[in-house]
């Protein structure tokens, strides 16, 4: 069943350097209880293309495209409709938790406002939930500590936290934005084990947004590679690991040191990061594509099926390699 | 001793922290960011040392440049103790080591130019270098570290944080170092970019004979570069090995924990990896746990390791592990 459908979202934003185009005809789907990873270097969109599903886009920047949410239309809504759909259907958690959290309010009265104002519940009630929930995320003493200010806890707990409180109203969806960029290896490592075990025992699909390979692979069933704010790739995680046939991903993937590997030399991907505002006419990646041919600078690449895998790129899937 | 470049022998870094509602005359309490660490490093080497945040890695590379006091031990260059030296003395050994950051822009003043910037170390230390010599100097490493020399007068706000990070270290390079300390250089950098200033790195030690520290989270990154690793945990060594070894065969409860907690790129090595992880948080560093540091995480832990201090153990020649229960 498909809970979330985002139909050629487009992102630009309007700056005094003209237009930036975030995201550009980007299409995707996400059924009930996956997990998908959207992943990306900075500027590739994927951030934006989040912002723009939960309607929280800066105010210099507008979304173009169909967004369907369980069947419904969200894009456009209301700010009243969305606060709901927000709290109750979509949560997100952010990469820093203490910016995230307001630093002059108990976790207590943060984690309660959310329960009291959507679920209607009185403070009692609200406060043994919100306890039953930290304990969910496996944070000590939960009853005890729920008093504390965020400055109290290690990020690693904040980012616990966080997720309870995005876990209050039971959402189908649950959007993670470099939810352990901020945090050590062996905290990474405990919060991934939470997310994978909230989503088998709460049924909640799980976007997954990263620039980590490494996580993505251990975690997510199907994959999102985006560059200069469109799809270049997606398929099951196993499958583009297998045999990336997009020049992106395999060039991403071979510069990624990995700990069970020796490498001698790095492959690197030459050339910079696109600048946004002027992108290529082709495909984005066609400047430091070493597959490209003529073809690639002026003509963008659409989405195409091949096997399992959809790749945006001319050139033959056996090719690239 | 020619074999050693620079040697760090049980050095320790102490902050003096303000109790919480301290009265003025108060004594202080100690905050131990590093605690009897000794290492050495050869010509030619890098050192990679690895540590979550709050183990001083940082410190340690401040403690050797000498921008944070140290509070006991040694830093020897060639045999001299750079902590003994007065501040001229000092400052003619810099010119052996120099440091390259994490934040690429931030490192950089905006207010000056590339060129300026690159050649600021040389004024300092040579301030009779001909102008033409100076500018001849920065063209020569640009290119060699792979920006157009043609950039010399741009600013830094107009380059990405790939090329700042080779302006940074086109300015550590300038004094021709014999050592260079590079802290977390790559973590804010993207994948793609990042591999391209790894590689930089090791061309330029091989070109050079440089000896690197390089610090760094991700251990992929310090395991790829490094020919060494030393591990750190709350200020106090845990392991060193070479390499390959360190990450192969972890001996140290905490290593074997951080090398199985770092995700692997590949779908089916990462279903077959098993992560063992850590309980609880880490402790303050400035009440650290008696004895070992690490017991209070430590699944070996027992007892006695409340009591003293662990030795290091040496289950071959090169191979240091700071636990006496490491075979169990």
């Amino acid at each position: 069943m498909t809970l979330l459908d985002v139909k050629n979202l487009g992102v630009s934003f309007r700056t005094n350097d003209g237009d930036v185009n975030a995201v550009n005809g980007v299409s995707f789907s996400v059924k009930a209880g996956e997990t998908v990873a959207l992943v990306g270097e900075s500027g590739s969109g994927k951030s934006q293309t989040a912002f723009a599903i939960m309607g929280l886009l800066a105010r210099n920047g507008t979304s173009t495209g169909e967004i369907t949410f369980d069947g419904n239309r969200i894009d456009g809504l209301a700010q009243s409709d969305l606060n709901r759909i927000r709290a109750e259907e979509i949560a997100m958690i952010f990469q820093d938790p203490m910016t995230s959290l307001n630093p002059y309010m108990k976790i207590s009265d943060q984690m309660i406002e959310v329960l009291t104002l959507h679920k209607g519940m009185s403070k009692s009630e609200a406060l043994n939930e919100c306890v039953r929930m930290l304990d969910a995320v496996r944070i000590p003493e939960a009853r005890a500590r729920i008093t504390m200010y965020p400055h109290e806890f290690s990020g690693g707990m904040r980012q616990r936290i966080m997720i309870a409180m995005s876990l209050l109203c039971g959402p189908k969806l649950l959007i993670a934005d470099e939810p352990t960029t901020a945090l050590d290896v062996t905290v990474q490592a405990q919060i991934m084990d939470l997310l994978s075990d909230i989503r088998r025992d709460f049924g909640t699909a799980i976007i997954l947004i990263t620039h980590d390979l490494g996580i993505v692979a251990g975690a997510c069933e199907r994959t999102i590679v985006l560059y200069g704010g469109q799809i270049m790739e997606t398929g099951p995680t196993r499958d583009i690991f297998a045999r990336p046939s997009h020049p992106y991903t395999l060039g991403l993937l071979k510069a990624v040191p990995r700990l069970d590997v020796d490498h001698d030399i790095l492959p690197t991907i030459d050339g910079e990061p696109p600048n946004m505002s002027a992108l290529p006419q082709g495909c984005p990646f066609s400047p430091r594509c070493t597959f490209a041919v003529d073809r690639c600078a002026s003509d963008r690449p659409v989405l195409s099926q091949h096997g399992i895998i959809h790749r945006a790129c001319h050139r033959e899937a056996e090719a690239v390699k | 001793m020619n074999d050693t470049l620079l040697s760090v022998e049980n050095l320790s870094v102490t902050f003096p922290i303000k109790p919480q509602g301290a009265w003025p005359w108060t004594p202080m309490l100690g905050l131990k960011a590093v605690k009897d660490v000794s290492f050495s490093i050869a010509p030619g080497e890098t050192l990679g040392i690895v540590g979550e945040s709050g183990s001083g890695k940082s410190t340690l590379a401040r403690a050797i440049i000498g921008t944070v006091p140290t509070s006991a031990g040694a830093v020897r260059w060639q045999g001299t103790d750079l902590t003994t030296l007065d501040v001229t003395e000092r400052r003619k050994h810099r010119r052996d080591v120099q440091m390259i950051f994490q934040d690429p822009l931030a490192a950089l003043n905006p207010r000056m130019t590339v060129g300026e910037i690159i050649a600021e170390p040389l004024i300092t230390h040579y301030p009779n270098t001909p102008k033409n010599e100076v500018k001849e100097k920065v063209r020569d490493l640009m290119s060699r570290v792979g920006l157009l020399p043609n950039l010399i007068n741009r600013y830094p706000h107009e380059f990405s944080g790939g090329q700042c990070q080779r302006i940074g270290i086109a300015r550590a390079l300038i004094l021709k170092p014999k050592l260079l300390l590079c802290d977390e250089p790559v973590s804010a950098l993207d994948v793609s970019v990042q591999a391209q200033v790894i590689n930089l790195l090791k061309e330029l030690q091989a070109e050079l004979g440089l000896s690197l520290i390089f610090i760094a989270h991700d251990l992929s990154v310090v395991k790829h570069i490094s020919s060494r690793i030393a591990v750190l945990y709350l200020g106090r060594l845990m392991e060193t090995a070479p390499a390959k070894e360190l990450i192969e065969h972890p001996m140290h409860p905490y290593t074997q924990a951080l090398v199985s907690s770092v995700p692997i790129p590949d779908p089916d090595a990462e279903s077959n990896r098993q992560a063992q992880s850590l309980s609880g948080e880490l402790p303050s560093p400035i009440h650290p746990p008696s004895g070992c540091v690490f017991r209070t995480r430590c699944p070996k832990a027992r007892a006695t390791c409340a009591e003293n201090v662990p030795d290091a153990q040496f289950p071959h020649p090169d191979h240091a592990v700071f636990c006496p229960h490491f075979q169990e």
